[in-house]
């Protein structure tokens, strides 16, 4: 059976969540084929074709492909009885239009796979654990990137293969584009995360964590409270709607613990909770609280690592 | 300019689900529904599409039970001039429901549909492109900013680095993110008037869609337990712990 990854890149890299996608396929079969459509983006390509376990990329490559609209994919991924995309932003958008006019009820989020037709989703906010069969002769299905360790980058050598781009609409214009720019690794894919809340109290205060960040070479981000506030940008937000992390390190700081947020970080190896309120319901997920004053403790804490 | 509002009726976002013990699916007997929120933020968009005098009527549709008209007349208090139900005991997919949508958005014309970009229930994520891709219509998803003019719709959208704003002509769909606008509450005076603004029940059969789920839930359990509750004194015994015991950092 072969599969087929959808790949997220910027042409000249592979995100890291295309890697978990290709882990996924993996426990469908073992043909795994990995497509790029992209512009310009050979260096994607060829780094595809380097991930461990991939037979074959397929690289489209035109204009049209430059910034990633949703429209125009299908007709590139119609042959395969099983199309996989990272539950991105990018999978997100893409996974359902495909998978609509394949005809197919797509399986979202997916965190683990029983057999090729039988996965296990989270539902009501990662509350309920949903094992579901898709009756379609093809599956459409994104993966949620922290129910699988990523493929290795390296190691492989599959073949790259050009494919025709298909003719796409030219309807949606992508007319710019503001992103975050930062240094620090990238939110859902760091191993240390630190993350603030609405006990931040506002935006000026979020440069604390980055001391620590600095220190500990983690990621920045945020509470759907404290975006809602606007300390920082949307794109910082864990939780059900916001970016779903599970790294080895989780420190929250000034977090309370809402159900939506908890969906967005509880699978973590090791969480760290840091909030005056001993009741705040982040201690009953963390492996260590610390009950205290975040605007002492972030210092002291920043000073040990010294 | 004829505005389509698709919205679902889900357990309350304040309500803590339980599984059901014989692992059949979570119970929602006796619990609160209410709007999914984020079709809530869609209705107040299209609200103030009309009121800018950019929407002239706003075409609100619910499919499932008969108790989303509870769902419609919502929406209604909160300024759409009418409502579709189309009434189903069947469990509704995404694909079904786009479908549902597609077979009204050919009898209505809008030139624009707006809804949640996830349910809070299923947090499948799929309806609103899945109704952009059976109309070979353009979508914008995600939306936290939307300007209307000239029979174009001019998005920004949340992606996962930043913000990406796309132009498209309409008619178009779009689905709703948080950021887009803080919903209005329905005034009484207008939930009172919401009761005489019209409301159409047709079936699935009627539009000629099959809406057999293509997708079966064999079971739902708890998600497993994490043993939380740990206590440190201060930050020295913190990083102590975190590079002796949990070894997560050097």
């Amino acid at each position: 059976m072969t599969v087929l990854v959808v790949a997220e890149h910027d042409n000249a890299t592979l995100k890291v969540a295309t890697l978990n996608a290709v882990s996924a396929a993996q426990k469908i079969g073992s043909d795994i084929h990995v497509l790029i459509a992209g512009h310009n983006a050979t260096a994607a390509a060829k780094a595809a074709a380097q991930i461990g376990g991939v037979t074959k990329v397929l690289h489209a490559d035109a204009p049209h492909f430059a910034a990633t609209t949703a429209e125009g994919l299908a007709a590139l991924v119609a042959a395969y009885s099983h199309i996989l995309l990272p539950a991105t932003g990018f999978g997100k958008d893409c996974g359902p239009r495909i998978a609509a006019l394949l005809d197919v009820a797509q399986v979202s989020d997916i965190i683990a796979v029983e057999s090729p037709d039988t996965f296990v989703r989270p539902i009501y906010a990662g509350n309920a654990f949903a094992t579901v069969q898709s009756k379609d002769a093809k599956k459409v299905i994104t993966v949620r990137a922290t129910g699988f360790d990523a493929a290795p980058a390296s190691g492989g050598s599959a073949a790259i293969e050009s494919l025709s781009a298909p003719a796409a609409g030219d309807r949606v214009q992508v007319l710019g584009q503001e992103l975050t720019k930062s240094d620090r690794p990238e939110l859902a894919s760091a191993r240390i995360v630190i993350s603030g809340g609405r006990g931040l109290q506002n935006g000026a205060n979020f440069k604390m964590l980055e001391a620590l960040a600095d220190k500990l070479h983690a990621a920045i981000g945020a509470s759907r409270a404290a975006v809602d506030a606007g300390y920082v940008p949307n794109d910082y937000q864990v939780g059900q709607t916001g970016k779903i992390v599970a790294p080895d390190l989780y420190i929250a700081v000034g977090i309370s613990g809402a159900i939506q947020h908890l969906a967005g970080m509880k699978d973590s190896k090791v969480i760290v909770a840091i909030n005056k309120d001993p009741e705040a319901p982040i201690f009953q997920v963390a492996d260590y609280g610390l009950v205290g004053d975040l605007f002492e403790i972030i210092p002291q804490l920043t000073a040990e690592l010294g | 300019m004829k505005v389509l509002l698709a919205v679902k009726r889900v357990v309350d976002f304040n309500v803590k689900v339980r599984v059901k013990p014989d692992g059949s699916g979570v119970d929602t007997a006796n619990v609160k529904m209410s709007m999914n929120p984020f079709d809530e933020i869609a209705v107040e968009e299209a609200v103030r599409l009309k009121e800018k005098g950019i929407a002239t009527e706003i075409v609100v549709v619910s499919c499932g039970v008969a108790a989303c008209q509870e769902t419609l007349r919502t929406a209604l208090a909160l300024g759409a001039d009418r409502a579709i139900l189309v009434e189903t005991g069947v469990e509704l997919q995404p694909l079904a429901v786009a479908k549902l949508l597609k077979a009204i958005a050919m009898k209505e014309s809008p030139q624009l549909v707006i809804m949640g970009k996830q349910a809070i229930d299923d947090d499948a994520n799929q309806t609103g492109q899945m109704l952009a891709a059976l109309l070979d219509w353009p979508q914008a998803t995600f939306a936290s900013k939307v300007d209307v003019a000239d029979r174009k719709a001019t998005v920004k959208r949340e992606i996962d680095g930043g913000l990406e704003t796309l132009s498209m002509p309409l008619p178009a769909v779009i689905t709703t993110d948080l950021r887009l606008n803080e919903p209005r509450y329905a005034t009484l005076p207008n939930i009172m008037k919401a009761k005489k603004k019209p409301l159409e029940t047709v079936t699935p059969d009627a539009l000629g869609v099959d809406v057999t789920p293509r997708i079966v839930t064999l079971k739902v359990v708890e998600p497993p337990k994490r043993k939380g509750g740990g206590k440190v004194a201060d930050a020295k015994e913190l990083v102590a712990k975190l590079r002796n015991e949990a070894k997560v950092i050097p």
